[in-house]
């Protein structure tokens, strides 16, 4: 499936392996697991809210625009909500296409569109507090180069 | 008849994840109006709009968007997804 939203843990090594078995003959797969981080070694957990229905339509929309601009034979959003281990997958995109320089382009423009394009919001939690992580300037320049 | 969804820390702030109002509000930047209104917390919400994303039955907009045929408005703050 191209586009997943769930609780459920996922296991990026397997994903990636069933989504290049099901590209056979593309050429160039790029794939990317976003894991909770845990810098300072005292998060807790990682919440992440979602807006359920817009989620699935805004990833949808993003998977199908990287379609039209890049060369892709397919492409793959994964991404996870509600409460996440330090270390856990967050999320993962793949890419295939006959050439790298589409599969690693496309890639990235799914990972700046979903940055600040799908309505997920993420709160640390550590002892005691809870804290939403603020949006990046960055992140949305990001979407400039596109 | 609106119905309002509100997410992160708005939803927190507000106290509520939905409400459901009667309005007349032509585009979203008249609804904030009279959210702002409605209470403190809402007044709090809606003061500084820099921080405050809306989609409308689902698709981001800007302020400027109308409500015409809306059925559903959402406010949160920037998304961090990925």
């Amino acid at each position: 499936m191209s586009v997943r939203v769930g609780e459920a843990a996922f296991d990026p090594g397997a994903e990636l392996n069933a989504f290049t078995a099901a590209v056979a003959g593309a050429g160039a797969v790029v794939s990317f697991s976003g894991i909770v981080r845990d810098l300072q070694g005292d998060l807790e957990a990682m919440e992440i809210e979602h807006y359920p229905g817009m989620t699935e339509s805004a990833l949808q929309a993003i998977r199908d625009e990287a379609m039209t601009r890049f060369s892709l034979t397919d492409a793959m959003i994964l991404h996870r909500h509600g409460r996440l281990e330090p270390g856990a997958p967050i999320m993962m995109v793949a890419t295939a296409a006959p050439h790298r320089a589409d599969a690693f382009a496309a890639a990235e423009f799914l990972m700046d569109y979903l940055k600040s394009r799908a309505p997920f919001w993420k709160k640390e939690v550590r002892a005691g507090r809870a804290d939403w992580v603020a949006a990046r300037d960055e992140d949305e320049d990001a979407l400039k180069r596109w | 008849m609106l119905d309002l969804r509100y997410f992160a820390w708005v939803r927190e702030r507000l106290g509520t994840a939905s409400e459901r109002i009667e309005t007349e509000a032509a585009t979203v930047a008249d609804l904030i109006e009279e959210l702002r209104a409605i209470d403190e917390a809402h007044a709090f919400v809606f003061a500084d709009l820099g921080g405050i994303r809306a989609a409308v039955d689902q698709e981001l907009v800007g302020f400027d968007a109308s409500l015409d045929g809306a059925r559903e408005v959402a406010f949160f703050p920037p998304m961090t997804g990925g």
